[in-house]
């Protein structure tokens, strides 16, 4: 019995060693970032806080990656486009430190509901209708939770410059262009924080899972497994059951892809349908994607949303719904499986023992 | 016509074995089948796999059901239809997935078990061939089901498997279209592995298992100080009542007592895997659908596929080519390339002690490079451990030709 432990330790040893070696391990070094002279980058999540903190580590490291580059290259030609770059990635770190100085400034000042109120009629429910229109490439989000699904800042933020905000300012040569870029100049600080202090106040109302899915991913992001497209919840339509055509879902059909080609000429790709991103990508991955793109994948045409830490819990809750589905089954199943096993084993074991108990 | 009891009760006893020979069919198979006596819970091996092999089957039949073999459906009709639709679907294919793996642990155990012991040579050369080409079986089995989800990762290792046909310089493309019948893995490519993979494959495989289970019969089965016992002395005494003195016992129900009860302890393992930590067992890249426009950072093959993998990975296309080619077919070589006397446990043989840790261990890091980026250290320690795998085996006839006859 003693041997047989000691060989199973063995056994056990070598098994542990692959599993560590094939997955924790293999996937570590995978998914490792690392900068110009090869040490590791930690991506880190900030808890859905916003005040410019990833872009100016990312830029850091830019400029570090730049200087240490033009410290070994030889080449003149080389060494000026290098140089080239440092001066603009120095500018665009003056330029993000700058603006998020302004906006955890104007943040702290003190907002009007009313006032925000009527700002808020003036300014923003022209294009945010909730009619579903496409405006500049995508369909204006619907604002009936942004209090709770937004963060404060982030929302000073993108009322100040929106391609800032969502950190695309790299896809502009004039950031007035982004499609909400009109609101760029347009409101000074008090107004600012009146419409932020009445989105908290009366747009502050929790979410359901799937309604923070809906104002925060759906204009960009499909949910076929939900029966969710870019217009939203796909309308029920009955055929015509001598024909056997379901005329109303063909133009349904028709509009879904006039959308999605206007997203895909504004965004240069399609948007993935998100339907199993829960099983495609680690709980890391999501976190500090959704709370920056641009840290995961740098250059991307995603937007920062400003998901809260409510509302992206809000979010996954809907995306481990759809992508992971059998979750609750699963945990009410296994006890009665492994449960049967255990006494399935110990009924073999007094079968043994009775079959080898004379045997030495 | 033997003769045979005119008077027997259709399907008595008697009857039965007028015509099926049911009493000697069990003596032979199970209560005078004599296994040794002095072996621990490796020798379970055979029967977990046998379980594990069960297990895939069922799972897959219901898989079946519901799989749609197109290059639209498929992935939908996996990740939807099954995980959400269907009811319990996700507990078939979690067992699917992860007994696709598991299979894979188990034959390594089991084939190092057996290189441990000298359990392929001496009247048991048979045993281990056909062993080994079980194991090609498997790989294939495994390969074609991998490709089954049109996932990125089912289509990027098509796309890399199918094109080491081409054969390096010899550029084969035509031979590698003539296989995808398409010049990437498209419908054609899909139905013909799906095909391969519930219908000829399992065939062969069931085949493959029985000739297994017959090569072992005769030879019997090693034990695990590699005594050459003589079992027909040894089943006199069992029969006498002597259970003390006899070296050996019935596979049914002595043998099989023990097998279950290690067989109960697998499952448990089996089922905790199942419903709580499968992520191992199904790659997330394969969670998106397979795009021919975005290839993958990184491919990489299951993990068991992952040694040989490296042996290809760190030499110059042709050379990887053939290398790769060898390590497929060399451990079918091992009874041929051992040239010691001795059948005895790893332990006991001098320095075939020392090559079977090495090649072990060696197989180990090129898994794990196998799975790694090519560049910098991983590449070099990669490259060492695939010229260290061929030393081995070149090295192999010499070791044991030295070892001097153990003696009793």
């Amino acid at each position: 019995m003693n041997k047989e432990l000691q060989i199973f330790a063995v056994v056990a040893f070598f098994t542990g060693l692959l599993y560590w070696g094939v997955e924790p391990f293999a996937h570590h070094e995978m998914h490792k970032k690392v900068d110009a002279k090869g040490e590791e980058i930690h991506i880190e999540s900030h808890g859905f806080t916003y005040d410019g903190t990833t872009e100016a580590k990312a830029l850091e490291v830019a400029v570090s990656d730049l200087e240490f580059k033009l410290s070994t290259e030889e080449n003149a030609t080389l060494k000026s486009s290098l140089e080239e770059k440092l001066v603009k990635a120095k500018a665009q770190q003056t330029k993000k430190a700058n603006f998020w100085k302004e906006v955890v400034e104007t943040a702290q000042l003190k907002g009007n509901v009313a006032q925000g109120e009527t700002e808020f009629t003036s300014n923003c429910t022209g294009c945010h209708n909730g009619m579903g229109m496409n405006m500049g490439g995508v369909i204006p989000p619907n604002l009936d939770h942004a209090g709770s699904l937004y963060d404060k800042k982030y929302l000073v933020a993108l009322l100040k410059d929106p391609a800032m905000a969502s950190n695309v300012d790299h896809k502009y040569s004039d950031t007035s262009t982004h499609p909400m870029g009109s609101i760029k100049g347009a409101l000074n600080s008090q107004q600012i924080v009146d419409i932020v202090a009445y989105l908290k106040a009366k747009k502050g109302a929790e979410p359901t899972a799937k309604q923070a899915f809906m104002e925060a991913c759906v204009r960009c992001h499909a949910m076929r497994y939900d029966k969710v497209t870019q217009l939203g919840d796909t309308p029920k339509t009955k055929e015509n059951i001598k024909t056997g055509h379901d005329i109303e879902a063909m133009k349904y059909a028709q509009k879904v892809a006039e959308e999605q080609a206007m997203l895909a000429d504004y965004l240069g790709k399609l948007p993935p349908d998100l339907s199993m991103i829960i099983r495609a990508r680690s709980e890391h991955f999501m976190e500090t994607f959704i709370e920056d793109p641009q840290t995961q994948l740098a250059g991307t045409s995603m937007p920062r949303v400003g998901l809260s830490e409510a509302g992206y819990e809000k979010v996954h809750e809907y995306l481990s719904d759809i992508g992971d589905p059998s979750k609750p089954a699963r945990e009410i199943v296994a006890p009665w499986v492994i449960g049967f096993f255990l006494i399935f084993t110990l009924l073999a074991y007094f079968w043994k023992k009775f079959h080898w108990r004379d045997l030495h | 016509m033997a003769k045979f009891d005119e008077k027997a009760k259709p399907f008595s006893k008697q009857w039965l074995d007028d015509r099926l020979a049911i009493t000697t069919v069990m003596k032979v198979l199970n209560i005078e089948y004599w296994i040794p006596k002095n072996i621990n819970f490796l020798w379970a091996m055979g029967m977990i796999l046998a379980a594990t092999f069960g297990m895939l089957v069922i799972s897959g039949i219901f898989l079946l059901m519901y799989y749609v073999p197109t290059v639209e459906g498929a992935f939908d009709s996996v990740n939807y239809t099954i995980m959400t639709e269907v009811g319990y679907g996700w507990l078939w294919r979690h067992i699917h997935g992860v007994g696709a793996s598991l299979v894979f642990l188990i034959i390594y155990i089991h084939l190092f078990t057996g290189i441990y012991y000298g359990s392929y040579k001496r009247g048991r050369e048979m045993i281990w061939l056909s062993g080994m080409l079980l194991f090609v079986l498997f790989s294939a089995e495994a390969f074609s089901g991998y490709m089954l989800p049109w996932g990125q990762m089912s289509y990027w290792a098509g796309m890399v498997i199918t094109n080491l046909f081409a054969g390096g310089s010899l550029e084969a493309t035509g031979f590698v279209e003539w296989i995808r019948g398409d010049y990437v893995p498209a419908q054609a490519f899909l139905g013909r592995f799906f095909m391969l993979h519930v219908l000829l494959l399992p065939l062969v495989i069931i085949g493959g298992i029985g000739f297994h289970f017959a090569t072992l019969r005769l030879p019997h089965v090693n034990n695990q100080d590699g005594e050459e016992i003589d079992f027909e002395a040894s089943a006199k005494l069992w029969k006498e009542g002597k259970k003390k003195e006899s070296q050996v016992i019935p596979f049914h129900p002595v043998f099989l007592s023990k097998d279950v009860f290690i067989m109960g302890i697998y499952f448990i393992l089996f089922f905790y895997l199942v419903f709580y930590n499968f992520e191992f067992a199904m790659d997330p890249v394969n969670f998106d659908p397979a795009d021919g426009l975005k290839t993958p950072a990184h491919i990489y093959p299951e993990w068991y596929f992952l040694w040989s993998y490296e042996i290809l990975r760190p030499f110059p296309t042709d050379l990887g080519l053939i290398a790769f080619g060898i390590a497929q077919v060399i451990f079918l070589a091992l009874p041929f390339l051992d040239r010691s006397p001795n059948v005895a446990p790893a332990s006991r043989r001098g320095l075939f002690k020392f090559w079977f840790w090495a090649l072990l261990l060696d197989v180990l890091v090129l898994t794990f490079m196998g799975k790694l980026p090519p560049q910098g250290i991983w590449n070099t320690i990669g490259f060492i451990a695939a010229v260290m795998f061929f030393v081995l085996w070149v090295a192999l006839p010499f070791i044991t030709k030295l070892e001097k006859k153990i003696e009793e």
